[in-house]
């Protein structure tokens, strides 16, 4: 059974279709890549998968379990850990409270012994960030675990959003753009970060890219979306060959 | 010009850094000691020191209603000041340095509980004897405590949580009526519920379960705004708060039951120092307790922003009732406190003076602060106390003293700092070392 199932969704913002139709299969530990020019409804994908909006008709499963109406937050808790493309971080706490946070779900304390400060509270605060920090050391992070995650370079931030997203132990990790902005080198440092996670903790990637290099030599399988539509599916190859992807989008967008 | 400036700036250094070697050796006990043993000077030979200095009596509030008041005796507070808190502060502190710093070292192997107690004690008695003085002094000692606690329950909600409420008042003035019904209508013959329904004596153990009933009913009043905050935030959501405190205030105006306009008087003398005291500490702890866990910087994290939060788990609208439920909940127990404390409330001192009161202390204090707050609370508390023989001007000058604090620092003295009372209590010598 996949651990990740879309059925038909379609989505429309007020009379505009963003989405139609679009069908997903995820099986456990594989990675796949959504490519597609901008505009296209990658994001909203996303963030229909993640339940941030709602979608107009469909079916999405995760690990059996039905997602639909349910809260984002109940959805991440779920197993489904996410990025996003325009790194969305929290400006006043350090790198380490911000992996903590992301263990929201998992603390047990309840409210009256984070009020009380009870036993319970600091052995699972001591827990969590016991974690984190071999979670911040598995991203090579852990040097700037007490300082505010915004003050960092641009690329440590992406790893402290990654390392984030993985302490909600995550089935499905879904990268938005994860190379946005990187130089060459720190592109290949991300390709690196990325195949170790995938080992390290066992999850299936859906990755939102731009750079074909990039999805090229990490996926085992590619959508292309052109205006909220698949237009091709299958293996790097077969998309690179693909006429209709070479039409819509490789012919019309300057590649890298 | 430029090397002129250096050397200032050097000799300034030095002066400063003289005075940090001077004084980073003593630990919060040893300070503790010194003012209490300040005071104890202030208690036992405070008239005759007055009287040496020609003041005809003790100042009051540190010398400032004296001075303003008469500016001739000017030297002659400076003098007391000089010799009733300063030297003996100074040298106390300094000539227990060393025990002190032990008593820290003994005190930090303890568990926390033991040393905090010991350094609230101390605390404690210092305040008492403070304002054993004057019964001036202790209603505004009792005064700045219940501002500490408001302005640490607000700045859980517009500090750490980033959303402006102006309802706080309206908080405050559920916990005073709910509190004060409950003390008249029990524990008081009075004309307007008729006679005590339980025996008089018992009132003052009750009167922790009347304080609770008050912030509970501000809690569930904070509901009315916390559920509109699901889906508004800022300029619109402190509208929607504003509504309420209107709300709240005409609300009780008009209900003749609790004494409408008039409001409610005779409260039994309830809110005693200890009590204040004790209810104040029970609010730091519980709050810093609160802020400092993860579930408390999910309020950070719900500011920051919101879309990251719930992308990470974090259950934002459970996270918002909770801190609305929270703050309101201290706010009440605050206006319960001040209800006794005054002995009288009337709808007219919930209104928008004492919103700006407090939105002055959170900011000045600065925000998602535990001591920001409360340095903020007790130096507007008592500034405007000091403050009040010059009458009118006075609503001049705190102001303008905020808008430089605002231009100086924008988010106020002391903001985004963790309040870390084991670090606090730490000695700051080793012993055998010498400074």
């Amino acid at each position: 059974m996949a651990l990740l199932q879309v059925d038909n969704m379609t989505h429309y913002f007020g009379g505009l279709r963003a989405v139609h139709k679009y069908n997903l299969i995820l099986e456990p530990g594989h990675i796949v890549g959504l490519i597609g020019p901008n505009g296209a409804g990658k994001t909203t994908i996303f963030n229909l998968i993640s339940g941030i909006h709602t979608p107009t008709e469909g079916n999405i499963e995760l690990a059996g379990k039905n997602l639909i109406g349910h809260h984002p937050h109940e959805i991440a808790a779920l197993g489904l850990g996410r990025t996003f493309q325009n790194l969305l971080l929290w400006r006043h706490m350090t790198v380490l409270e911000h992996v903590k946070m992301a263990c929201y779900s998992q603390l047990e304390y309840g409210i009256w012994g984070a009020f009380f400060g009870s036993r319970r509270c600091h052995n699972e605060e001591k827990r969590i960030t016991a974690k984190a920090m071999h979670l911040l050391e598995t991203f090579d992070m852990a040097r700037f675990s007490s300082q505010l995650a915004v003050s960092l370079p641009y690329g440590a931030q992406r790893r402290v959003e990654m390392a984030r997203a993985m302490a909600t132990n995550p089935k499905v990790l879904f990268l938005d753009e994860p190379t946005a902005g990187m130089t060459p080198d720190e592109l290949n440092r991300m390709i690196s970060i990325i195949r170790k996670i995938h080992q390290e903790f066992n999850v299936a990637i859906f990755l939102i890219e731009h750079r074909l290099k990039f999805v090229m030599e990490l996926c085992e399988r590619i959508q292309t979306l052109v205006f909220g539509e698949v237009i091709a599916e299958g293996t790097p190859a077969e998309i690179k060959n693909n006429p209709q992807v070479i039409e819509a989008y490789l012919g019309k967008e300057d590649i890298h | 010009m430029n090397i002129q400036n250096s050397t200032s700036h050097k000799a300034n250094k030095g002066i400063k850094a003289w005075l940090m070697a001077f004084l980073a050796p003593v630990p919060l006990i040893g300070w503790l000691l010194g003012i209490f043993g300040a005071v104890l000077v202030e208690y036992f030979l405070g008239d005759l020191i007055s009287y040496y200095f020609g003041l005809p009596k003790i100042p009051v509030l540190f010398g400032f209603l004296t001075v303003l008041k008469k500016p001739l005796l000017i030297p002659g507070t400076m003098g007391y000041m000089a010799v009733v808190y300063w030297l003996p502060v100074i040298i106390i502190t300094k000539i227990l340095q060393k025990p002190a710093n032990k008593i820290a070292g003994f005190l930090d192997r303890k568990p926390i509980t033991v040393a905090a107690l010991v350094h609230l004690g101390l605390l404690y008695g210092a305040l008492h004897l403070w304002a054993d003085l004057s019964d001036y002094r202790l209603l505004v000692l009792k005064l700045a405590m219940i501002a500490i606690m408001l302005t640490l329950s607000i700045n859980v909600i517009n500090g750490y949580m980033g959303e402006f409420s102006c309802s706080h008042p309206g908080f405050m003035a559920l916990g005073a009526y709910t509190a004060s019904t409950i003390t008249l209508l029990f524990f008081v013959n009075d004309k307007q519920f008729g006679n005590a329904l339980l025996p008089e004596a018992l009132g003052p153990y009750f009167f922790p379960l009347a304080l609770i009933a008050g912030g509970v009913a501000a809690a569930l009043g904070a509901l009315v705004i916390a559920i509109p905050s699901f889906r508004t935030r800022g300029d619109y959501l402190a509208i929607i708060s504003l509504a309420f405190l209107f709300i709240v205030k005409s609300g009780i105006e008009n209900l003749e039951f609790v004494g409408g306009p008039r409001g409610m008087s005779s409260q039994p003398h309830y809110s005693t120092l200890p009590v204040v005291f004790s209810v104040m500490v029970l609010c730091i702890w519980i709050i810093n307790n609160f802020v400092r866990s993860t579930m408390g910087k999910a309020l950070n994290a719900v500011r920051d922003n919101e879309l990251a939060a719930e992308a990470m788990t974090v259950n934002t609208r459970k996270t918002k009732i909770i801190t609305f439920m929270f703050g309101a909940f201290w706010a009440g127990v605050a206006g319960g406190l001040f209800a006794h404390v005054l002995r009288y409330v009337n709808p007219g001192s919930f209104g928008i003076q004492r919103l700006a009161e407090i939105l002055a202390m959170v900011y000045f204090g600065g925000l998602n602060s535990v001591i920001g707050s409360i340095v903020g609370a007790v130096s507007i508390n008592v500034l405007s106390e000091s403050l009040r023989p010059l009458e009118i001007y006075k609503w001049i000058i705190i102001p303008l003293l905020l808008i430089v604090v605002m231009l100086v620092r924008p988010t106020g003295l002391i903001s985004f700092t963790e309040f870390k009372p084991k670090e606090l209590m730490k000695p700051r010598q080793k012993i055998g070392e010498e400074a």
